[in-house]
C-alpha cells in the first residue's frame, strides 16, 4: 500500500510548504522531493526570497510610534468628515443581520408583493420629489452624517448613502418616507451635473435576498433588490442602461459581507 | 479600556503595516486604518467573539477594495513611493523592486499574498477575510508569486534564483 509520503508533490503543496500550511506528515516527503528536483527547489527558494523582501520592506512600519490620530483614547467614534470619508469610499451601507429577528414583525404580510408595491411606492416618491425645486429633501447632504444616523434610527437598520460620485452623481440629501405597511423608509436623492435626479429608497422587508429586478411606471424606471432584509429601489427617469449602471454602483457598495460582526445571523 | 479595545489597540501596528503595503502611501494607509478603527469601535456590540484580528483585517480589506473601486472609474496617476520617502534609500535595495512588483498585482492577489506572507494569517483565515474558499486563496497566492517573479525578471533581476 502506498503511504502518504510516497505521493508525488504538487505545486499547491510547495506553496503550503513555504507558508507553513503543510500537514506534518507531508513535510518529509516534500523535503525529499526538493532534494531531487532542483527546479522546484529553486521555485521554493524564490518564493521565500519574495516573502523576505516583502517583510523587510514593511517591517519598520509596525515599529513606528502610533500617530495621535490612530490612538483609540483620542479617537472620537464619529467618522472623518463626510467629504473625506466619501473620497476614501467609506460609504458602504452597514447591514446588520442580527436585527433580523424582530425586524420581521412589522413587515409581516409584505412577502408576496414586496417587489410590486415597494417599487410602486419608490416610483411614486421619485415622481413627487425628484421634480421638487425648493424642497427636494428634508435634510441636505451637508448634514449627511446626521441624515444617515436619523434615517438609520427610524428604519431600525444602519444605513449609509452610497457614494455615486463615480457615476457623476452627488448626494442632494434625504428624507423619511412611509412604507406601504406603515413602517419607516429611508429615501436618498442624487443629482448629476445636468440636474437629472436618481433616488434610493430603502425599507426593511422579510423577503429573502433577490437579484436586481426592473420595474417602471410612466417615464420613470426602478431597479429593486433585497439584501439582508433591506429592500433597495433605485429610481430614475433616464434610459435603462444608465439606471442599471447606477444601481450596480450602489449595489457594489452595499455589501452584506462587510465584516464578520455584521454578517447575518 | 475594555478587553475589546485593548485587542484593537494591540492590532494597530500590524494594521498600519498591512495598509501601507496595500497602498504604498503612508497618509492613505493611516486613513484606512483610522476608518477601520472607527468602524470596529462602532460595531463593537456586534462582535461576538471569534478572531478579532481577522475581523479587523476584513474591515480594512473591504474598505480598501471600495476605495479601489471608486478610483477605478477615474484616470489616476500612480506615483509609487512619493509619499513614502523616508526609507527610499534604505539598506535593502530590493525594497523598491518588491514594492513595484506588488503594485502590478491584481488587488485580490496582492491582498491574499500580503495577508499570508506579511501578516502571517493562515489560508483559512484569509479565506474568511476575502470571503472565498481556501482553494481560491491558494490560487491567488500562487498567481501573485508568479506575477512577482515575472515582474522582477523583466524589470531588474534583483532577487536572483538561488542555485
Amino acid at each position: 500500500m502506498m503511504k502518504d509520503s510516497d505521493l508525488p508533490v504538487t505545486v499547491d503543496e510547495l506553496h503550503a510548504y513555504v507558508d507553513g500550511e503543510l500537514p506534518a506528515d507531508r513535510r518529509a516527503a516534500v523535503e525529499a522531493w526538493l532534494a531531487t528536483h532542483p527546479d522546484d527547489a529553486a521555485r521554493v527558494a524564490d518564493w521565500r526570497l519574495q516573502a523576505d523582501a516583502i517583510r523587510a520592506r514593511y517591517a519598520d512600519v509596525a515599529q513606528q510610534p502610533i500617530p495621535p490620530k490612530l490612538q483609540l483614547d483620542r479617537m472620537s467614534y464619529a467618522s472623518r468628515p463626510w467629504k473625506v470619508a466619501a473620497a476614501a469610499a467609506v460609504v458602504a451601507a452597514f447591514l446588520l443581520g442580527s436585527l433580523a429577528g424582530w425586524m420581521a414583525r412589522d413587515t409581516a404580510g409584505d412577502a408576496p408583493n414586496a417587489f410590486e408595491w415597494l417599487t410602486a411606492q419608490a416610483l411614486n416618491a421619485h415622481k413627487v420629489y425628484a421634480v421638487e425645486v425648493r424642497h427636494p429633501v428634508e435634510v441636505a447632504a451637508a448634514d449627511a452624517e446626521h441624515l444617515q444616523q436619523w434615517l438609520s434610527k427610524r428604519v431600525g437598520h444602519p444605513l449609509r448613502a452610497p457614494n455615486l460620485e463615480a457615476e457623476g452623481l452627488r448626494l442632494v440629501g434625504g428624507r423619511l418616507l412611509p412604507t406601504p405597511t406603515g413602517a419607516a423608509a429611508a429615501f436618498f436623492m442624487y443629482e448629476n451635473a445636468s440636474g437629472e435626479r436618481f433616488t434610493l429608497y430603502c425599507a426593511r422587508t422579510k423577503t429573502p435576498n433577490t437579484g436586481m429586478h426592473y420595474n417602471s411606471a410612466d417615464k420613470a424606471g426602478a431597479i429593486y433588490w433585497v439584501d439582508s432584509n433591506i429592500a433597495y429601489v433605485i429610481s430614475g427617469a433616464s434610459e435603462r442602461k444608465q439606471l442599471w449602471k447606477v444601481a450596480r454602483a450602489a449595489y457594489e457598495q452595499i455589501e452584506p459581507r462587510v465584516s464578520q460582526g455584521e454578517r447575518g445571523s | 479600556m475594555s478587553g475589546f479595545q485593548e485587542g484593537v489597540q494591540l492590532a494597530i501596528p500590524a494594521l498600519r503595516r498591512y495598509a501601507r503595503a496595500l497602498t504604498h502611501d503612508a497618509d492613505l494607509a493611516d486613513d484606512l486604518v483610522q476608518d477601520t478603527l472607527v468602524r470596529a469601535l462602532r460595531s463593537q456590540h456586534l462582535f461576538h467573539g471569534g478572531e478579532l484580528r481577522s475581523w479587523l483585517y476584513t474591515i480594512l480589506t473591504n474598505l480598501n477594495r471600495n476605495r479601489l473601486r471608486s478610483l477605478a472609474r477615474r484616470p489616476t496617476i500612480t506615483a509609487i513611493g512619493d509619499n513614502d520617502a523616508p526609507d527610499a534609500s534604505g539598506p535593502e535595495a530590493g525594497g523598491r523592486d518588491i514594492e513595484r512588483a506588488l503594485a502590478t498585482l491584481v488587488d485580490d492577489q496582492r491582498t491574499a499574498l500580503l495577508l499570508v506572507v506579511l501578516e502571517g494569517l493562515s489560508y483559512r483565515e484569509v479565506a474568511e477575510v476575502q470571503g472565498v474558499p481556501i482553494g481560491t486563496v491558494m490560487s491567488r497566492v500562487a498567481r501573485a508569486r508568479l506575477q512577482i517573479r515575472a515582474h522582477l525578471e523583466n524589470d531588474r533581476p534583483m532577487l536572483r534564483r538561488v542555485k
